[in-house]
């Protein structure tokens, strides 16, 4: 029950059923968008990125965090090869 | 493809590994008692297994593989009532594609499916609903199976057929949940672990504060991970950091897709269509409290359990099977007796060896690379 | 008489009667009389239409001299076609058809020659529909440069086929010195495909409708021939070549593992992919390694040759994309081993069943 895939919507196919094309690397499938409007309109959902599972959105994915898990992961990085140039040179 | 390379990207896990060394060094472990990690969802035991994690990591650590994966844990008795709702007359029998070959008590539904019974293999329980639309005439039942990842979906397309007026489909619901599942485990006592990695997708529907009772009440760790590899490791380093600093807390890995207080819209549906049963009985861990849902009354002509007569027997698990065990994480798949021996994917004994994240099925398939390790090392010496 | 062409001159051609004036096959057309010589007249032999064809014998003949002018062996191969739906983004049935059969016998290093077309039609089958398989099958035959030259029609009542299948046999002759073997990878030799993996089996899957996803992925169907004789040309020490149908690369890696007792390592990061593929399988949880091809081989050379063997197949329409993707061992006999494009490693076992879509 944990398969589940980002994809962007790219087109809104029946706004009172509350379905979307979800685009996923140029495969599109119809999926269930309710779980993700929130207080929006529908047609605002457009290009947003969700995480889609058996046919429903369920999360939209926050891009500010995604950034910041990718930069916490580059800064640990960093840390480890100071680390290890640390090592290396015999400072530690 | 956005935002699943971005975290496969090779170059970030030598730091994490690193890192983890690091940490696991300066907790002097006893390679005899490594850190036991449980990966509580099948998607990450599948991941674990497709990338290798588990051989990038010191053996220092070691996952348990955990009970989360809803296929694994399907009684052989549910799987005879499906076959039983199957082959009805008219009915058309819709479930998802990896349920199809876990074994019931005298066959799998893909084997009822080769014996005649109409079972289509959906992607969507919208899916069946639209076959249900095209064929008034036909009664169609979706295999409601999953956590609560999968809930709102089913939840939702009853809610669908209701408003839309489509009688002729039900939903068969055997959905179970993650922490009734969680509190019995960690209430084992042959259990030893140290740290979570708590289910993503579960927790993007339910949040994350439902796990604040495993460190209040058993101060071990738990990190909500994401599904790449990237993910899996960055959580392990939290766990391994965590315990290094003696904290014991709920952390959320996956905060890109995981909410802290889930998803409002999918909860509400979930309310309005299930409510908890007493108990609910799961494959090789007998029977667990508060751990499954039913359909609500209101919901009832969309309802199998009602609108079908089944067996509904509780069938024991084959003698040799130790799917128990191994699901509770007390064994590993090489160490159950009849592991590759009388089960093997082909012919499988258990729900772990049939369902493709099923810890025995990904041990088997994806290579115990760890014992291959540890016999080419004896054939070496 | 030129040997060539059998003796047309003195046997009149068949006259071909009316033609089908009807929609739907039906038992009729496979009773042997009237309406069956129509069906095959019409429908096959007018489109199949060659000199071997032509006279119309219960057998097509051959002189044994002009086969041997090819080389010194006959390889003869037969595959069964019963694929669902007929038709499908790429081709069809009958393109499957032709290009199967030519292709297990150029994987021997053979030069295909002859085919044989057997069909078994399930009653009420639409004409226009078989129609439209024939002329796939002439063209795929005229690209691959073979003749379709005998066959059989049987129509079945409805319910004792799915619709259509298809049986192609067929005769190729190899050239002296060529000695193809699955038994023949030493450790050292590298390992390579001519393309894009899992290409059919993403598209029939996404043609089945069922899981209702669209795509603009087509399959890979090919006569792969000609690119063979281009990579024996580079590299005539190549030493195993090896379709990639139902199981995908992961099946012939194992095969060739286990029949040569070596070890099989390939880099993920090397294994070539559509965009599109990775997507369907990111989607439905499936591993395209086990995707069926059928415009893909696998081939084994020595390994310094890798490169000269890459490089002469990119050359060639159906090597776009060619890649090294992998080095024989000297691991564990039998074991195929992947190093993942995150760093890991793991094991490419043979797969059981079929794979099915999860939710997990």
């Amino acid at each position: 029950m944990c398969l589940g895939i980002p994809g962007r919507i790219t087109a809104i196919s029946d706004s009172m059923r509350r379905l979307a094309i979800v685009d996923v690397g140029g495969v599109k499938r119809e999926v269930n968008i309710a779980c993700i409007i929130g207080e929006r309109s529908i047609d605002e959902c457009l290009g947003d990125w969700v995480l889609i599972h058996v046919g429903f959105a369920m999360s939209v994915i926050d891009e500010a965090q995604a950034a910041e898990t990718l930069r916490l992961l580059v800064e640990l990085g960093e840390a480890q090869q100071e680390l290890s140039a640390m090592r290396g040179s015999g400072k530690t | 493809m956005q935002y699943i390379d971005e975290f496969r990207d090779p170059g970030k896990a030598a730091a994490l590994v690193a890192a983890i060394n690091d940490t696991v060094k300066k907790l002097a472990i006893d390679r005899d008692r490594p850190l036991h990690i449980m990966e509580v969802c099948g998607g990450h035991t599948h991941a674990i297994f497709r990338y290798g994690i588990a051989n990038m990591l010191p053996p220092e650590i070691e996952f348990v593989h955990g009970p989360g994966c809803p296929v694994c844990v399907l009684p052989m008795g549910r799987v005879d009532d499906c076959i039983a709702i199957a082959e009805t007359p008219s009915v058309i029998f819709t479930t998802f594609g990896d349920a199809m070959r876990v074994p019931g008590s005298k066959k799998s539904l893909l084997q009822a499916k080769a014996d005649g019974a109409d079972i289509r293999m959906v992607y969507s329980p919208l899916d069946a609903l639209e076959l249900a639309r095209k064929n008034p005439d036909r009664e169609v039942v979706f295999f409601g199976l999953g956590f609560e990842t999968t809930m709102p979906s089913t939840a939702l397309t009853v809610l669908q057929a209701e408003a839309e007026g489509t009688y002729n489909f039900s939903l068969f619901c055997n959905h179970i949940t993650i922490p009734a599942t969680l509190r019995a485990i960690l209430d084992e006592p042959d259990l030893r672990l140290d740290g979570f990695l708590g289910p993503g997708h579960v927790s993007m529907v339910i949040g994350t504060k439902i796990y604040d009772f495993i460190p209040a009440d058993y101060k071990r760790p738990l990190v909500v991970s994401g599904f790449e590899p990237l993910d899996v490791l960055h959580s392990v380093w939290r766990v391994v950091q965590q315990i290094a600093e003696g904290r014991a807390e709920v952390e959320n890995q996956y905060g890109r897709v995981v909410p802290r207080d889930g998803n409002p819209a999918a909860l509400a549906a979930i309310e309005k269509v299930f409510e908890d049963r007493e108990f609910f009985e799961w494959r090789g861990l007998g029977s667990i409290e508060r751990s499954g849902v039913r359909m609500r009354n209101v919901y009832a002509r969309f309802d199998a359990e009602r609108k079908f007569a089944t067996p509904s027997l509780k069938v024991a698990d084959p003698l040799d099977c130790q799917c128990g065990e191994v699901l509770k994480g007390i064994l590993k798949p090489r160490q159950c007796r009849v592991f590759g021996k009388a089960c093997t994917p082909q012919t499988p004994l258990g729900a772990l060896m049939v369902s493709s994240e099923g810890a025995c099925a990904a041990y088997y398939q994806y290579g115990d690379l760890e014992g291959l390790r540890c016999q080419s090392a004896a054939d070496a010496a | 008489m030129t040997k060539q062409e059998p003796a047309t001159a003195l046997r009149p051609q068949r006259k071909m009667r009316d033609g089908i004036n009807v929609a739907k096959v039906s038992l009729a057309h496979g009773g042997g009389g009237k309406a069956m010589r129509d069906l095959i007249d019409d429908v096959f032999i007018s489109v199949f239409d060659n000199p071997s064809l032509a006279p119309l014998e219960d057998q097509a003949r051959f002189a044994l001299s002009d086969l041997m002018r090819h080389g010194d062996r006959l390889a003869f191969t037969s595959d069964s076609f019963v694929i669902d739906p007929l038709e499908f983004p790429g081709g069809d049935i009958g393109k499957l058809a032709v290009c199967g059969t030519v292709n297990d016998l150029a994987v021997g290093g053979a030069k295909p020659l002859y085919l044989s077309c057997s069909v078994i039609i399930e009653e009420g089958v639409e004409i226009a529909l078989l129609r439209k398989i024939a002329h796939s099958m002439a063209k795929a035959a005229a690209a691959a440069g073979v003749a379709i030259v005998t066959g059989d029609t049987k129509v079945v009542t409805k319910g004792a086929c799915d619709k259509l299948f298809i049986n192609t046999a067929g005769i190729g002759i190899i050239g002296e010195g060529l000695d193809l073997g699955v038994h023949r990878a030493e450790p050292g030799d590298a390992i390579l495909v001519n393309g894009a993996l899992g290409d059919h089996g993403a598209a029939i899957l996404a043609a089945r409708g069922d899981l209702r996803l669209t795509s603009s992925i087509e399959s890979d169907c090919a006569p792969v021939n000609g690119l063979i004789d281009r990579l024996i040309e580079a590299c005539p020490n190549v030493k195993f070549i090896r379709d990639a149908t139902r199981g995908g690369i992961a099946s012939v890696l194992n095969e060739l593992a286990e029949a040569s007792a070596v070890g099989i390592e390939i880099a993920e990061c090397a294994t070539p992919l559509r965009v599109e593929v990775k997507g369907l399988c990111e989607i439905l949880g499936l591993d395209p390694l086990y995707l069926a091809n059928e415009g893909k081989i696998v081939a084994v050379v020595p390994g310094a040759q890798a490169e000269s063997a890459r490089a002469a197949m990119a050359e060639h329409p159906l090597g776009e994309g060619a890649a090294i993707i992998g080095h024989v061992t000297h691991g564990p006999a039998g074991r195929v081993v992947m190093r993942t494009h995150f760093g890991g490693k793991r094991i490419v076992d043979m797969l059981v069943g079929e794979q099915l879509p999860r939710i997990c």
